[in-house]
């Protein structure tokens, strides 16, 4: 079970002066169960990939592969699809339009002609996953919650779909940091107690590094690095040359190693951080 | 002694009639002119509703603002008040009106009645001082996020406001674009404009004078970013966060490592570092 892209090429604007190559020779494949990250600034190609997956957009050349599926064969198979793979838009609480958080999120469901019953369970288990009280969220509007409580129910309407991927492209964008603390920890918590394989898609590099396990860095249109978040993280100077930077603690232990301490860089987390310099500090 | 641009008094604030809850509740702030003041809290802290009045967008429930000693529920000082403080706003596509880049920025002078001669300069002008010249012809929607709002920075420097109020003006871009905005907004207010940056990042904070941190409709704190940022527990009990570097420091000192409590710069902990390993 996996995502396979093969060869995929998109064009932009074809035949026109604005045409514009959006992505060029990707080559990935996602495996089921895993957490990866999509980083790359804005234009690098990330949203348009992330559409590919899910057969919003059909790649100019290749092929995606969903489950050994290909996407885009006949029409009956991109419904399957996109209740395989679950895509959770960039500001999705611009999205919800019902009277109630039920409705809201039942929306999907009721449109996959289940029983109420079933409906019931399948709103109930999303809310659930997405850290609210079934029985105190339900009935609110979803119009008097905050961004962040908005923003999940947003997520949860995906996820009443049961897609065994969850794809979100920028979940923390605009929200303070108690909301995106509230959102992360909920999306590694899915991550860890359902079988979901989870694509998070953002430019936020502090995010990145708190949750995923494997990063693709697109620039261009490219893949232009992969590898474990460490891996990547260490190479800070690439990745401030491309538009991206790399999280304050990451950038205090190179400022260290190049003033002559002893220190291991592949550090993400203020914790780690403060060990690592104890113990350089000691060593002495 | 420079004086005070905007001043805030007793300011409270309720969007309806009927609500109880007030937005903000007697809110009192002087801004100098300029001065760099970033304003820091969690959504619904009240700090958009702030920036908003002090824009005569929307006007005092009780309380005066003055802008430039004009009060800003005075109806016929209105366009006179949002031209001295203009306003960025957090989605660069919200606030683009032109379909040329130039065009854009002339958008607030055309309006005003201004020479044309004069608006030509004012534009080019506009655009040099934002990095954004050699744009001028493009149409705005082909731009990057950071771009886009650097060209709304520019429409408001047209208008020669003396203060730059930006509402989350970051939020939407990449580290790049966040980058280039920062670098604009540091540059104008060395060229003397005053700044007023609601933000949620802490490490555009640390680049003001003075940082205000707001909660449930009032101010909690006020001071230099490094009077603010070394009281970390009561920063995160207001939702907030304190640069990766702060936190790091005052990790290392409950350690027993001779570091200061109020470090906000990296430069500051690697410098102090070094100092340390020396001694040993």
């Amino acid at each position: 079970m996996s995502i396979k892209a093969e060869n995929i090429e998109y064009v932009y604007s074809e035949g026109t002066p604005f045409r514009t190559i959006a992505l060029d020779n990707i080559n990935l494949k996602i495996n089921e169960g895993e957490f990866l990250g999509i980083i790359g600034h804005t234009g690098s190609g990330k949203s348009t990939l992330i559409q590919l997956f899910n057969g919003l957009e059909k790649p100019t050349q290749g092929k995606i592969f969903i489950n050994d599926e290909l996407v885009g064969e006949n029409k009956k198979n991109l419904k399957d699809i996109r209740k395989t793979v679950g895509l959770v838009f960039q500001y999705p609480e611009y999205q919800l339009f019902e009277e109630t958080v039920y409705k809201d999120v039942a929306f999907g469901p009721l449109n996959l002609e289940l029983s109420s019953q079933e409906i019931d369970e399948r709103v109930k288990e999303a809310l659930e996953l997405v850290g609210f009280r079934y029985q105190d969220i339900k009935d609110k509007s979803p119009f008097d919650l905050s961004g962040g409580q908005k923003r999940r129910v947003a997520i949860a309407g995906v996820l009443a779909m049961r897609p065994k991927y969850l794809i979100l492209d920028e979940p923390t964008a605009g929200l303070d940091p108690m909301g995106r603390n509230e959102i992360l920890d909920q999306i590694k918590k899915l991550h860890k107690n359902s079988s979901m394989t989870v694509i998070l898609v953002s430019h936020s590099m502090e995010d990145i590094a708190r949750l995923v396990q494997r990063i693709i860095v697109l620039y261009k249109g490219k893949i232009h690095m992969h590898g474990t978040t460490k891996e990547i993280y260490s190479q800070a100077e690439e990745l401030k040359r491309i538009g991206l930077g790399v999280p304050q603690v990451v950038e205090i232990m190179g400022e260290l190693q190049k003033n002559g301490f002893e220190i291991n860089k592949n550090i993400l987390t203020v914790e780690e951080a403060k060990q690592e310099i104890l113990k350089a500090l000691r060593r002495n | 002694m420079a004086n005070d641009i905007i001043k805030i008094e007793n300011v409270s604030f309720k969007y309806s009639e009927d609500d109880n809850n007030l937005a903000l509740k007697e809110v009192s702030l002087n801004i100098k002119e300029g001065e760099f003041v970033a304003i820091l809290g969690h959504n619904g802290s009240g700090k958009s509703t702030l920036a908003k009045l002090v824009n005569s967008l929307l006007l005092p429930t009780e309380g005066k603002i003055y802008v430039k000693e004009m009060d800003t529920s005075d109806d016929e000082k209105l366009w006179e008040i949002r031209q001295s403080a203009g306003m960025v706003f957090q989605n660069p596509d919200n606030q683009l009106v032109a379909t040329i880049v130039e065009e854009d920025v002339a958008f607030g002078p055309e309006n005003q009645g201004v020479d044309p001669k004069e608006i030509r300069q004012r534009v080019d002008e506009s655009l040099k001082a934002v990095g954004m010249y050699e744009y001028r012809k493009r149409p705005p929607h082909l731009l990057s996020g950071g771009q886009k709002q650097r060209i709304a920075i520019a429409g408001i420097l047209a208008l020669n406001s003396e203060c730059i109020i930006l509402d989350e003006p970051t939020a939407m871009l990449d580290p790049s674009g966040r980058k280039e905005v920062m670098d604009t907004i540091k540059l104008l207010n060395k060229q003397g404009k005053t700044i007023l940056l609601i933000t949620h990042y802490m490490d555009e904070a640390v680049e003001a004078d003075r940082v205000v941190i707001m909660d449930n409709g009032q101010i909690k704190m006020q001071g230099t970013p490094k009077e603010v940022f070394r009281n970390v527990t009561e920063i995160k009990r207001y939702g907030l966060d304190v640069p990766q570097v702060t936190e790091l420091s005052q990790a290392l000192a409950l350690e027993g490592i001779n570091v200061s409590g109020d470090i906000i710069r990296i430069k500051e902990l690697v410098n102090e570092l070094c100092q340390l390993k020396l001694k040993i």
